[in-house]
């Protein structure tokens, strides 16, 4: 019972990219249905379907477009966070590469509903492929005449920096600025990008819009749970015998995406522990993974589903090895605006590097769970708390395999010492 | 020359290129004595006015001065600035911010290698250290020829084909010591 497939309906057309593939596949028929719909309607039809947002967190879409000022006067920008980053995820490479006339669609859409001529597409540098497909796509959309005639769409590239995929810093990266986020309120329905009024939604949960206008709400609402309609597409990677991007309900359970769709573990090994949504979600132990994948289902498991980007680990994965890898991400990619975050990252890698090295102290373990519960809440973005559901998780749930590390290297310390002072 | 020497206090309008047409048709392309050609300024305004503010255009003119010149010189930063009216300190912020932006010549290809969890798992470790055997340099550092820069990098996003990295603009997957040698022998 694979879930029918809707955002990656066409993966397999050679030419699912082109205009006529997409055409070809059903494309551009939502498009007149939702031109003959006022605004509002556009806005109720997507709330109603429970889409939420699938870049990580997981807001109701409908209702953020709804928080647009009403009778607004200036222009409205709609902003497309293609700034694809998160550890695990590459979902939005595989809609950017091979449906890019889904987004452009989607934002035709999302736009009449609210009230937006202008689109911006910021797409991660390092991604020029996807790049290039979809600017080739919005060329002959203009050629087409589905773009040019109220709406325009800007494809803006990223330099190489994770902060960006924050939709505030995203915002002032648009703006020529270095991707440091904003003090939310005004949050950017209110005041965003240059100044107005401004939507950022990722590309999965764009590309899902047409679909709702074309089949309804309650078509789209009745593929997932009581809280989140639709499919979703996970990016399963690491230890899995056929890693890769699958399209399921978003109320698949982990364990079904990674034994019945995944081929379960890399050969035939076991099970030690999977980060179900992204790096920063908290990681689930392998007794952990009877769980719907679904926002509410993973946040009530005490992790998230984030970006979708499943991780798997098998017996042979070391934990504070993992946790080390992590912990250099967050300090390389800390922004440097808030204390709290800037210090932190770099201490918590610094000890996480020390323990994996064979040099950890008894008190360690401690250290690195009481420095990031201090720094919980206190940034201006989300960065932080993304670097803590790891930090606390990890060390919570594989706290004997960190403290076999420390031990060993407490028992080897009198030489060390010596060492060190020689 | 030192960059602390070369940012002047000159007011920026007057090392903008805009206001002289005599340099406007005088491009070079050395990092230091940078100066777009006069189509290159045509499309520097085309993209300021894509811009509600035109300050936006700031990401996509640095790859452009990055594509002409090489790489980002404090004398490409001053240049750059001078073509926005902003200050070269706003235009340091920026490039030193973003991991894009080359503040030094890096080789006639950029191998980036990424680090982060599903590539370490597929040993990434060991990728970089055949890439480092093979080259003869450490991360961060560009062969003698100049041929090859190479990095280390933060998630690439195509963990599907893990262990996988960055060949100037194309993703190479599933990577194995043979492919890798393969492909450094394409690499002019």
């Amino acid at each position: 019972m694979t879930a029918e497939k809707i955002l990656t309906r066409s993966f397999e057309r050679p030419d699912s990219h082109t205009l006529d593939g997409y055409r070809a596949s059903g494309g551009y028929q939502a498009w007149p249905k939702a031109q003959a719909m006022e605004p509002a309607a556009i806005v109720e039809e997507v709330k109603a379907a429970n889409l939420r947002g699938l870049g990580g967190a997981g807001f109701p879409t409908g209702t953020k477009w709804s928080f647009i000022p009403k009778n607004h006067a200036g222009p409205v920008y709609l902003v497309i966070n293609a700034d694809e980053g998160e550890p695990g995820t590459f979902k939005d490479r595989y809609l950017l590469e091979r449906d890019p006339h889904a987004l452009i669609e989607g934002m035709l859409i999302a736009a009449r509903a609210i009230r937006s001529a202008t689109g911006f597409v910021y797409i991660r540098g390092e991604y020029v492929e996807p790049w290039r497909r979809f600017s080739a796509a919005v060329r002959d959309a203009y050629a087409a005449g589905y773009l040019g005639r109220g709406f325009d769409i800007v494809v803006h590239r990223g330099a190489g920096a994770y902060i960006c995929g924050e939709e505030t810093g995203l915002i002032s990266s648009l703006e020529g600025k270095k991707g440091w986020p904003k003090l939310k309120p005004p949050f950017p329905a209110i005041k965003g990008a240059f100044g107005a009024p401004t939507i950022v939604n990722n590309v999965e949960t764009i590309c899902h819009v047409p679909h709702i206008i074309n089949r309804g709400a309650a078509w789209f609402a009745g593929l997932g749970t009581k809280t989140q309609g639709g499919t979703r597409m996970y990016s399963v990677s690491g230890r899995v015998a056929r890693p890769g991007v699958y399209e399921e309900s978003v109320a698949i359970t982990l364990r079904q995406l990674i034994y019945e769709r995944a081929g379960g573990v890399t050969g035939n090994g076991r099970l030690k522990a999977v980060v179900p949504g992204g790096s920063s979600a908290a990681i689930l132990t392998a007794a952990e993974i009877d769980v719907t994948m679904d926002v509410d289902g993973l946040r009530n498991a005490g992790t998230m589903a984030g970006s979708a980007g499943v991780i798997v680990m098998d017996e042979t994965v070391s934990i504070p090895e993992a946790l080390m890898v992590v912990a250099r991400f967050y300090a390389h990619e800390s922004c440097g605006q808030c204390t709290p975050c800037r210090e932190s990252t770099g201490w918590i890698y610094k000890i996480t590097h020390r323990i994996v090295e064979g040099r950890g102290r008894r008190a360690d373990l401690d250290t690195i769970l009481d420095v990031a519960r201090r720094g919980a809440g206190t940034t201006i973005c989300a960065f932080y708390d993304g670097a803590v559901g790891p930090y606390i998780s990890y060390i919570e749930k594989f706290r004997s395999e960190f403290e076999a590390l420390t031990e060993a290297a407490v028992a080897a310390a009198p030489r060390r010492v010596v060492v060190s002072h020689a | 020359m030192s960059g602390a020497g070369s940012i002047s206090n000159r007011p920026p309008a007057a090392q903008a290129g805009l206001t002289d047409p005599a340099t406007t048709n005088a491009a070079t392309t050395n990092p230091a004595t940078p100066t777009f050609s006069a189509e290159q300024l045509a499309e520097v305004r085309r993209l300021q006015a894509l811009y509600p503010d035109a300050r936006g255009a700031l990401l996509p003119v640095l790859y452009m001065a990055q594509d002409t010149f090489g790489w980002i010189s404090l004398e490409v930063e001053e240049y750059v600035a001078g073509l926005f009216g902003l200050s070269p300190a706003h235009v340091h912020e920026v490039v030193t911010f973003y991991t894009l932006y080359f503040r030094d010549r890096p080789g006639r290809h950029v191998i980036s290698v990424c680090h982060n969890l599903s590539c370490h798992l597929a040993g990434a470790p060991s990728i970089i250290a055949h890439l480092k055997r093979r080259l003869g340099v450490e991360v961060g550092e560009t062969t003698e020829d100049g041929r090859v820069t190479l990095l280390s990098v933060e998630c690439l996003c195509a963990c599907e084909a893990a262990p996988m990295m960055q060949v100037d603009d194309r993703y190479e997957m599933n990577l194995t010591s043979a492919k890798i040698d393969r492909l450094l022998d394409g690499l002019a």
